[in-house]
């Protein structure tokens, strides 16, 4: 199922956080080969994730991670802000409309039903607090992957080419592209509310979802 | 009965705390809710506020020490998404008699709040709140969240204004490519068009037009043309 849980809160989760964390350290540092940190104890972290962002986490049945995002308000420090500025066009993209989608990742061995349901997370949060766009820094080797799941940004600016290519994109959720996530994750949007409102909603909404 | 452009014009027209206050009063009657509250805690910890909450409550509020366990700034503290009360948890007996408490005040029993965090662990809550039921409710944030989480930051932006002791630029700097934006649009020519013109997506543009929407604090992209206008950035 689909967890949103803030940094703070992913404490109380520690085999969702240790499964994650480990899970980017192996995207992010030995597939893709990034500039990342890896710590001693095999965790991906940066800065960003001492922000208290939210991650949106496809949770698999033994309570580990299957694959997450992570989000921030582009009020307040984002990697496109304090890194990328020079590839949106000389815009500043801040709004409270606006929030920043950063680490994508997919545990190994996930299917496309895992990438499905993370762009359902993505459509809750988009819909449910308002907001009109995601904007994202992407490389060659993730615009890939997001072309195989289907969730194409659209490309503000780049820099370099091929294999050292560095995008800033958006992302939106169309009302249309709802009936198309939510097949390939195969579940109804009232299944998607549910697992929404067991993060955000009421304790009775909490109860229910884990039933 | 006034605009919500007129409203937040105003608004950011504010020269002090009691202009702040008139403006949470406007909004209230604007949306016919029970109150509007906006109320912040600042990098050094003072906190203040402009609301219609009752004076009695709100003193009420601060003798009690309700800070510590209202689950309001509990749920809201550090996060940055907008909370509907209900989604709260008041299974706590002390959140039950607090909230029976503020009912007691004239607080309604449906609330909205948008947590806006601002630089140096600046944070503060901007509250919609009512008495109604459920669906009305449900009804009442899907159609007006945007406008309020919005209106929410440039509550803050005037705040922060007030605390640095500094008029932030009146006129807001637009980069070249938000000024050709609000240009096009100025002259009428549809996003499709700008876009091309531009040569860009349309999806592109629509976010240059939000950032220069919230640069120049309106409520809305006709809004934002007007102010971009009446403040000398473009001219058509």
């Amino acid at each position: 199922m689909l967890r949103y849980l803030y940094g703070k809160d992913l404490v109380r989760h520690p085999r969702l956080l240790d499964s994650m964390f480990r899970h980017r350290a192996e995207q992010f540092a030995r597939r893709l080969k990034w500039d990342v940190t890896v710590d001693s104890r095999g965790y991906e972290r940066d800065a960003y994730d001492a922000l208290n962002p939210l991650y949106v986490i496809w949770q698999l049945p033994d309570g580990s991670h299957g694959g997450s995002m992570r989000f921030l308000p582009t009020l307040g420090p984002t990697m496109v802000a304090d890194h990328f500025g020079h590839l949106s066009g000389g815009v500043r993209i801040e709004s409270p409309l606006i929030w920043e989608c950063t680490r994508f990742c997919l545990a190994p061995g996930s299917d496309r039903r895992v990438a499905a349901a993370l762009v359902l997370g993505a459509g809750e949060i988009m819909e449910n607090f308002h907001l009109s766009h995601f904007v994202g820094v992407f490389d060659h080797r993730m615009e890939r992957i997001y072309r195989i799941h289907g969730v194409v940004p659209d490309v503000i600016g780049t820099q370099g080419s091929g294999a050292g290519m560095i995008g800033v994109g958006l992302w939106e959720m169309k009302p249309e592209a709802w009936p198309r996530v939510l097949a390939r994750v195969g579940i109804g949007r009232a299944t998607s509310r549910a697992w929404f409102a067991a993060s955000f909603g009421a304790p009775a909404a909490r109860r229910a979802a884990c039933a | 009965m006034k605009t919500l452009e007129y409203l937040i014009e105003e608004l950011q027209r504010a020269e002090e705390l009691a202009h702040l206050q008139t403006a949470t009063e406007r909004l209230r009657d604007h949306y016919g809710i029970s109150h509007v509250v906006y109320h912040w805690v600042n990098s050094v910890g003072e906190r203040f506020g402009a609301g219609t909450y009752s004076s009695e409550w709100v003193d009420r509020y601060l003798e009690k020490g309700y800070l510590r366990i209202d689950p309001v700034i509990v749920g809201c503290f550090q996060r940055f998404s907008p909370v509907d009360w209900k989604q709260l948890d008041w299974s706590s007996r002390a959140a039950q008699e607090f909230f029976r408490e503020a009912i007691g005040y004239g607080v309604g029993n449906q609330g909205y709040t948008i947590p806006v965090r601002g630089p140096s662990g600046q944070f503060a809550l901007f509250t919609a709140n009512h008495d109604c039921n459920d669906d009305t409710w449900t009804r009442f944030i899907a159609a007006n969240g945007r406008d309020l989480m919005i209106i929410a930051h440039e509550f803050n932006r005037k705040a922060l204004e007030f605390e640095s002791a500094s008029a932030l630029l009146r006129t807001p700097a637009l980069s070249p490519r938000e000024l050709s934006a609000m240009t096009y649009l100025a002259k009428g020519y549809s996003r499709a068009r700008a876009a091309e013109e531009m040569e860009i997506s349309e999806h592109t543009l629509r976010v240059y037009i939000e950032a220069a929407r919230h640069k120049l604090g309106a409520v809305n992209t006709t809004h934002a043309v007007a102010r971009a206008l009446s403040a000398g950035l473009i001219i058509v």
